[in-house]
């Protein structure tokens, strides 16, 4: 679907940050800013809530504790039980280093696919850019153009706040 | 909103007000042709590489009778190898992992060099269980796969197993780890070499890149999901290592039979780690001219670590020494004095002085910031600790329960050769990163610099102006 935005251009991160803040003061809504690293404080500004990839992980690592376990003692058990001097069949200290690695390896590699599943991004995805400079030294605000109700309001905070350009662009998103 | 900046604290980027600086000074090894020198460089690791696959193929075609191994000694540099690679392959994950959660910000520009250095040093780790084996096609058997051999398993009573465990997690968690590091660098690369006019390599990073657009909502995602990964990287880090020491503490053998081994290993392997750190980050910062980024602060922060690990591995020589004479167990004493004064005591005092002695000169502020005397040091440390691995293992073995089967081991050529190749592998694959790869992390040095300078060309791109 294409969609007309407006671009608000920076090249100081603490300028965008300050223009945030007067949108989310005037309740102008934002639809997303594209930055070349991470700014912190900026989700806060964005109502952006806080991701539960954390709480995926941790069930990840549940599922990977589990199957350890239920594979170790399934195969000491009863696939192949032996006997050695009456010892018991399960002896689970030694199955902690193997329960252990397999835990972090379910929780670190689901996490990580997980993350490009919800953020879309996969191999070969063709990036959409509202500035080809957004991923070396250009922060862009960008507001959905339809949704904006005032649009002097918005190019005002843009430029009072040293944005050293203000666009439009259509962009499939 | 302002920042502020403590007058006493160090810069960890200098001479740096522009991002885009960041950007070209990180990628021109990429976007410049090759130099004769990484071409020589890269060539000769290569044909090094290639006799290490070569004297590997020849131990396969002939059998392990090409070693100097011997019933008394049944372990030499095949695992010295192993340990030696495995504990390199330590600083990067802890440097990523450990320093992030500690949010030490020196480790933004040496984290990607040193995650690279992790994988390569466990791949060629990787290759010395196998080829011991002696079958490496049975390899498969390492893993409680459901099989047609009368439903036999694996044993998961033995440390050996819990090792294949431990490093294959460890080395597909800092792929991934590394990986994911990248693919914002990948959209840098990818945006800026397509407006060079380099639509093929643009498209290879564009792949790589996965679409990457530096959206906040996704940024917000990519920090937890950093965070989550080096919690759950710290404590793979230290199990690692402190598997691989069991492969030596659970057995009965004097001078491998010690609980001290976990912490004493992991120190070691720290140690080790940084020390080859040190070596390549000397050599990069020096060629790339990356002085500003790997700033001689840096270097200092690594010799802090470096003396501080080799001093408790100092420590823990001597708690060995201690417990043996009083624990009072004969056999015990007798192995350390052995170790110490009997025939392999040349290695034993050349780890000594390497691990112990000579990083002690790190004390000295002017030695750490002298980068001709800490690239020597870090040659002795990987020297050394490459030593105690060939001292715990050689030592212990050659003399044995029944004097009767005393003997001693000397390598073969073969042997010599593999550990070459494996530096070769090592070398090789290391300059490859360092030529197709961005050897810091771009977006990571971009959150330190605290006052950027307005860029001069801006609004050069094509957009309309409103109004």
């Amino acid at each position: 679907m294409e969609k007309q935005f407006l671009l608000g251009k920076f090249w100081n991160p603490d300028h965008v940050m300050d223009a945030l803040k007067k949108f989310k003061d005037s309740g102008v809504k934002v639809y997303d800013v594209y930055t070349p690293f991470p700014i912190h404080g900026m989700e806060a500004l964005l109502d952006i809530k806080r991701t539960r990839l954390a709480y995926a992980s941790f069930i990840y690592g549940v599922i990977g504790f589990s199957l350890a376990l239920l594979a170790m003692s399934s195969i000491f058990g009863s696939f192949w039980p032996m006997n050695v001097g009456g010892k018991p069949n399960i002896p689970w200290p030694s199955f902690v280093p193997i329960t252990f690695e397999m835990t972090v390896f379910f929780a670190a590699h689901g996490i990580v696919i997980t993350f490009f599943i919800v953020a879309r991004y996969w191999p070969g995805k063709k990036a959409v850019l509202m500035d080809d400079r957004q991923t070396d030294d250009v922060f862009v605000i960008a507001l959905d153009k339809n949704k904006i109700q005032d649009m002097d309001e918005v190019t005002r905070i843009l430029k009072d706040n040293e944005a050293f350009e203000i666009s439009e662009k259509e962009v499939k998103v | 909103m302002s920042h502020v900046e403590s007058p006493i604290r160090q810069k960890w980027v200098t001479n740096t007000e522009h991002y885009t600086k960041i950007t070209e000074d990180i990628s021109r090894p990429i976007e410049s042709k090759p130099n004769l020198a990484w071409l020589a460089a890269t060539g000769f690791s290569g044909l090094v590489m290639l006799m290490g696959f070569a004297l590997i193929g020849w131990t396969i075609w002939e059998g392990i009778g090409t070693w100097g191994l011997n019933p008394t000694v049944g372990w030499g540099f095949d695992i010295t190898n192993f340990v030696f690679w495995v504990g390199i392959g330590h600083a990067g994950t802890l440097i990523s992992a450990v320093l992030l959660l500690f949010r030490q910000q020196w480790r933004n520009s040496i984290n990607r060099a040193s995650e690279a250095m992790t994988i390569f040093a466990v791949l060629c780790a990787g290759l010395f269980p196998v080829i011991h084996m002696g079958r490496p096609w049975l390899a498969l058997w390492f893993f409680p796969l459901p099989n047609t051999r009368g439903s036999l398993w694996v044993n998961f009573n033995s440390p050996l197993l819990w090792d294949v465990f431990a490093i294959s997690t460890y080395l597909t968690v800092s792929l991934v780890f590394w990986y994911l590091g990248m693919v914002p660098d990948f959209a840098t690369l990818r945006d800026r070499l397509l407006k060079k006019g380099r639509k093929f390599a643009s498209s290879i990073y564009g792949f790589m890149s996965f679409g990457w657009d530096g959206s906040s909502r996704n940024w917000s995602r990519y920090e937890i999901v950093s965070w989550v990964l080096a919690g759950l990287a710290t404590p793979l880090v230290l199990s690692v290592h402190t598997i691989v020491s069991m492969d030596f503490a659970t057995s009965v053998i004097p001078g491998w039979h010690t609980t001290i081994f976990p912490p004493y290993f992991v120190a070691g392997a720290i140690f080790s780690g940084f020390g080859m750190v040190q070596t390549l980050m000397i050599i990069t910062r020096k060629v790339y001219k990356l002085e500003d980024y790997i700033t001689l602060d840096h270097m200092e922060s690594i010799a802090k670590i470096v003396v501080a690990t080799g001093s408790i591995v100092g420590l823990a020589y001597m708690t060995e020494f201690f417990v043996a004479w009083y624990s009072g167990s004969l056999w015990e004493r007798y192995i350390f004095i052995n170790r110490a004064f009997g025939p392999y005591a040349w290695a034993y005092w050349i780890m000594f002085s390497c691990n112990v002695i000579t990083p002690q000169l790190f004390w000295f502020r002017g030695v750490r910031r002298n980068m001709v005397a800490t690239f020597i040091l870090s040659i002795f440390v990987n020297i050394g600790m490459w030593f105690e691995r060939f001292v715990i293992i050689v030592t212990s073995l050659h003399r044995d329960f029944l004097a009767s089967s005393w003997a001693t081991y000397t390598p073969t050529w073969v042997e010599v050769g593999i550990f070459i190749g494996t530096l070769g592998l090592f070398f090789f694959l290391f300059f490859l990163f360092a030529k197709f790869l961005p050897v810091i992390n771009m977006f990571e040095v971009k959150t330190l610099v605290k006052h950027p300078k307005k860029p001069e060309n801006l609004g050069e791109s094509e957009s309309v102006i409103v109004d």
